[in-house]
């Protein structure tokens, strides 16, 4: 069972709730797609059981064969080979690894190289193994980390999974969700709160996942995340009253759900909920 | 025209909230929103009219004509982003396909071609004195860089030869969209968190930007929520050699302001009373001859 949390603004509480499921359960996999900035492993603080670099495919130029005919230039979409000084400059990381230039290159003049992007690193925390993926400051994307990070020998069958998406709803988002079996959508009580949950809420539709809102961080006061949910018809699976001590014990790097027992209480229900939620799911869409 | 960018690495430190204090205390004539995944400035902007809106074409996706397409498979096998597959015909999936033209090169019955997509849109809001440039990237799209350029593009292009300051309010991350919103600007401004997430975060942003050669000043925002934290912020930018331009306390007026569609200067609290002096130290910074 793979379970995603996603939020669309950064910092509503998407990481505190993946990594406090994860911990309340019998036994998870805590995959931190946030690669960009993963803050999971943070928490679980994890004696880290292997490291594997990341790399992706980019072209280099043999110039005893490049004629300058500039075919590739012309052909490469994103613009990252260019040909001055009668030499082919190829700039890596523009480049989007599809492979164009070497196909029509009519001399065979480029080949591949490995260029590493970033690492996954995969530890344990008692009842949790973490996988987490980092992209080396410069790269542009994360796509083939969490592509790699998400791939099968990591996500186990018959287990809970908990997958930490990165913020936005962009394509790193979609890859987070792509296989996952219910969505729990994170939201702040702000105007900003509720217009980036609108379009996480757009995305979880257009890819038919079955999915719930969590409200976090809630006030005495009127929350627009709540009524935005009341508007749509969004199932509410729970609310996290806004609190100083979570706060402090969060920016501490605690796992909150170890610290007090009525935390234990909430995300144990929470992941009852949730399990429950895809159980009826796959009876009633399987 | 001097620009500030405003970052953080980790998402909802408050970009945005500081952005919009900015924007009203330097009474800038042009601003803009980079954040093209979750745009959130619009928001509290408060203007009149509605934007000028242009769609922005992304690469243009492949497309197959089933009724030239021989079922070679040569496009499937050549397509790097897993974009093509075989269900009784071949399909494309447009969220996956990033446009690189690759099917449309090898598929030997001209089956393929490549038509032009949207992957968001542009806008525009402009009066006698001053314009915003925002825009939307559209659900699951990718590039997301090049949009961001674009904003930028808008912002200058109509921005008026008066304008002095132009506050940008930058998206979470390293990646992409960060990159694309780092080129060019005079200066960046990190809204650090008291917290282990928040300062990985902004250890990365700073390896990220420093390959940009730009100005980086550091500020706190919540810092009393944890003190500690926040010391260590102040000793990595020392450390760091990094300006150090203040810090802004927790105020649960915050929430209210901003629901209330207004910045945190419009308002009479603690927060906006201590953002002044942030804003302050940073335009004495920003403009400071080189």
């Amino acid at each position: 069972m793979k379970i995603a949390v996603l939020s669309g603004k950064g910092g509503t509480g998407k990481t505190l709730v993946a990594v406090n499921l994860a911990a309340v359960s019998r036994q998870a996999t805590y995959i931190d797609c946030d690669v960009e900035e993963a803050n999971g492993h943070l928490f679980f603080k994890p004696e880290w059981l292997k490291k594997e670099d990341i790399a992706v495919k980019v072209p280099q130029v043999n110039e005893d064969l490049c004629d300058g005919c500039r075919k590739c230039v012309n052909f490469c979409k994103f613009n990252a080979l260019v040909y001055i000084k009668d030499k082919l400059q190829i700039f890596e990381e523009i480049c989007h690894s599809c492979g164009g230039c070497l196909l029509v290159c009519p001399f065979k003049a480029l080949k591949e190289k490995d260029k590493v992007i970033g690492v996954i690193q995969k530890g344990v925390s008692d009842n949790v193994i973490i996988y987490t993926g980092l992209l080396n400051p410069g790269e542009p994307s994360g796509v083939p980390i969490i592509n790699k990070l998400l791939s099968k020998e990591n996500v186990p069958e018959n287990q809970l999974t908990i997958i930490d998406c990165p913020p936005g709803s962009a394509c790193v988002v979609m890859e987070s969700i792509k296989d996952a079996d219910y969505c729990i959508l994170v939201a702040e009580p702000t105007l900003f709160g509720v217009h980036n949950l609108n379009m996480v809420y757009q995305l979880v539709k257009l890819f038919n996942k079955p999915f719930g809102v969590l409200l976090n961080k809630c006030l005495p006061e009127d929350n627009p995340a709540e009524k935005f949910c009341r508007e749509n018809r969004i199932r509410i699976l729970s609310r996290i009253p806004f609190d100083n001590n979570l706060g402090t014990l969060n920016s501490n790097g605690e796992i909150v759900v170890k610290k007090e027992k009525k935390y234990q209480q909430l995300f144990s229900s929470l992941l009852d909920t949730v399990v429950k939620e895809v159980q009826y799911e796959t009876t009633a869409n399987p | 025209m001097k620009q500030l960018l405003i970052l953080s690495g980790k998402g909802g430190t408050g970009k945005t909230t500081i952005a919009s204090a900015f924007i009203r205390l330097a009474e800038a004539k042009a601003y803009a929103d980079c954040d093209v995944d979750a745009p959130n400035l619009h928001l509290i902007s408060n203007w009149d009219s509605p934007p000028a809106r242009k769609d922005y074409y992304g690469l243009p996706k492949a497309m197959i004509d089933l009724d030239l397409c021989v079922e070679c498979g040569i496009c499937q096998a050549n397509c790097r982003f897993d974009a093509i597959s075989f269900k009784g015909k071949y399909e494309i999936n447009p969220y996956a396909c990033e446009g690189c033209s690759v099917c449309e090169f090898v598929c030997p019955a001209k089956a393929i071609t490549m038509m032009p997509a949207v992957a968001g849109e542009l806008m525009l809001y402009a009066d006698a004195e001053k314009v915003f440039s925002t825009a939307q990237l559209k659900m699951g799209s990718g590039n997301s860089g090049l949009l961001v350029t674009e904003v930028k593009k808008q912002m200058k292009a109509a921005a008026k030869t008066e304008a002095k300051i132009a506050v940008i309010d930058g998206s979470p991350g390293i990646g992409c969209p960060v990159i694309a919103s780092l080129s060019g600007v005079d200066m960046v401004l990190i809204v650090a968190e008291p917290s282990v997430s928040g300062i990985s975060d902004m250890e990365r942003i700073i390896k990220t930007a420093a390959g940009f050669n730009t100005r980086i000043a550091v500020c706190i925002n919540k810092f009393d929520i944890n003190r500690e934290k926040s010391i260590q912020i102040k000793e990595i930018c020392e450390k760091e050699n990094l300006d150090f331009v203040g810090k802004i306390p927790f105020d649960p007026a915050v929430v209210k302001i901003i629901n209330s569609g207004q910045s945190i200067v419009e308002v009479d609290c603690i927060s906006g009373s201590e953002v002044k002096k942030v804003f302050q130290k940073t335009m004495g910074l920003l403009l400071k001859k080189a």
